[in-house]
């Protein structure tokens, strides 16, 4: 699995990742790479270690003692999981949104900057310019230009979601991490965020977890499927889900998983 | 279905009595209450006049008077305690929600602050004498201060910690996803969204304090005359109802109910406030 510098560049690559929640062992050895500029969707039924995978990329789990990664996860060449690594600087560069939106208690217009001011220093004009560029990102500026001072709370769940991409994208992350975006919101919202996901792979390299498998057909270009820890498959979008290799794989995308 | 009818009636019974029990002793607890604030009430508004607010307290057998020295006196000392206790406070709030969470010095602090919590305020009021009022050789404002904040720390570190810890986990991972240093995740984040909790949580410290008598007869103690001296014995309300309820004076124990109808006004008055901050939702 060299990389050939033109075709594909891996923004990530896990070498035998293991981890550990206290004792229980959450990962089990995966092995992947995860292309730049593309959407690798994680499937697999709950508990399976889709979203603990998810938050060992931004080093997430490092917020709780006693849980541990082992292994490597090579971040353009540069194993995060070392203790050198600069977990706040990592996460300005991998960015996550979450399942449930999570506005923070403060303006529409702050949300944005909160996340941008820590790391750059900007003027008022180039961060306006920033917060309307972010916004457009995640096609929400059309319904909040005209009140950017109000409370990001005072949205609708679906425009909270995308305020929430928006402030990931805000500060120009170069990996972003959704972990089941759309599972608290309606059909439409998840329409937006879906077209969001299309749209936002120009740029960005993302990994986003779901438990809807139309969803992870319809928006991502490598799939990997999850069970117990381990990573079953893993390969393109179109291949997992017309030729998967392993009946596991195959029973669960049929719905024969039981 | 077989309808066992004994059973039926048991639970039927048991169901008066539990019904019954419990409107018995709402039935009790209201009325004590209502008694107490019917008596405070009558006496309390009867006293009321201009003078209470503009005369300080009458000498022994003088007539007329009022409670301005101790009114300004309970002020400034609530005040100041306020603005030591607060910072300290909140700190320590912090510190125990957001970054000692299971740590040993966590672990200690919290089991300190329990105990500060239920300690009776004339055991606190017996410490600053012996700490500051028996060396400095005087009763003074600043040991009442002392004494009251000693009251109030340890309410608002339960308070902001408890209401930081109602903060969804999620807030906080969603601000430490961006790249937020801790201190920052605090400030700006979880302190932010809890913001009407831990107002209340201060509001609370300030009515528990401002009925205090205790712990301010051993270190503030009383000053007929009107002072702003913290270095001084000062008046205060508390302390002058206690004396005034207890004299012979007619006009000393209208000053008491007085006195007691203005601390129960603004305890109550504290209560409501902190009750609408809690429930306002929308932080700006």
């Amino acid at each position: 699995m060299t990389e050939t510098a033109a075709s594909a560049k891996n923004a990530l690559e896990l070498r035998n990742l293991n981890f550990y929640y206290g004792k229980f062992q959450g990962l089990k050895g995966v092995n992947m790479n995860i292309e730049e500029r593309k959407v690798t969707a994680f499937i697999g039924p709950s508990g399976c270690g889709k979203s603990t995978l998810l938050r060992t990329l931004n080093r997430m789990y490092s917020l709780y003692p006693g849980q541990r990664a082992e292994g490597e996860i090579n971040f353009y060449g540069q194993n995060i999981l070392d203790d050198k690594q600069d977990i706040n600087l990592l996460r300005a560069r991998i960015g996550m949104v979450f399942q449930k939106p999570t506005p923070f208690p403060m303006s529409i217009y702050d949300n944005i900057a909160f996340g941008v001011k820590l790391y750059e220093n900007l003027s008022k004009s180039e961060m306006d310019d920033r917060v309307e560029w972010a916004l457009s990102k995640a096609a929400l500026w059309n319904e909040v230009k005209d009140k950017l001072n109000q409370s990001g709370l005072s949205l609708s769940g679906g425009q909270q979601q995308r305020l929430c991409i928006a402030r990931s994208v805000a500060v120009k992350p170069s990996v972003l991490l959704l972990d089941e975006p759309t599972s608290a919101l309606d059909p439409i919202s998840t329409g937006k965020v879906e077209e969001l996901v299309h749209e936002l792979k120009q740029d960005y390299t993302i990994a986003i977890v779901t438990h809807n498998m139309q969803q992870a057909a319809r928006c991502s270009d490598y799939t990997a499927y999850m069970y117990l820890g381990e990573l079953i498959e893993f390969g393109s979008t179109e291949q997992i889900f017309f030729k998967p290799t392993k009946t596991e794989t195959e029973d669960y995308i049929t719905g024969r998983f039981g | 279905m077989d309808f066992n009818q004994s059973l039926y009636r048991q639970r039927r019974w048991s169901n008066a009595v539990g019904l019954t029990l419990s409107m018995g002793s709402m039935a009790l607890g209201l009325t004590v209450l209502l008694w107490i604030l019917f008596v405070l009430f009558s006496n309390g508004f009867a006293a009321l006049d201009w003078n209470m607010f503009t005369q300080s307290t009458p000498a022994p057998g003088t007539e007329g008077g009022g409670l301005a020295n101790a009114i300004v006196g309970s002020l400034l000392m609530v005040g100041f305690s306020v603005l030591v206790s607060t910072p300290i406070g909140i700190f320590a709030g912090v510190y125990l929600a957001e970054y000692g969470d299971q740590s040993k010095t966590a672990e200690v602090t919290r089991f300190v602050t329990d105990i500060m919590l239920s300690a009776p305020s004339i055991v606190l009021g017996l410490f600053v004498y012996a700490i500051a009022v028996a060396t400095m050789g005087t009763f003074s404002g600043w040991a009442g201060t002392l004494a009251l904040s000693l009251i109030a720390v340890p309410v608002v570190v339960r308070t902001t910690e408890n209401m930081l810890r109602l903060v969804p986990g999620s807030l906080r991972e969603a601000a430490f996803a961006l790249g937020a240093p801790r201190w920052k995740v605090a400030t700006m984040v979880t302190l932010r969204a809890a913001k009407s909790g831990v107002m209340t949580g201060l509001l609370l410290a300030v009515a528990r304090i401002s009925g205090e008598t205790a712990p301010l007869l051993f270190t503030a103690l009383n000053n007929q005359f009107f002072s702003t001296d913290m270095s001084k014995p000062m008046a205060n309300l508390p302390v002058v109802i206690f004396q005034f309820a207890m004299s012979p004076y007619d006009n000393w124990i209208r000053l008491a109910w007085g006195g007691a109808l203005l601390i129960t006004l603004s305890v109550l008055l504290l209560n409501i406030v902190a009750r609408v901050f809690l429930r306002e939702k929308t932080p700006g």
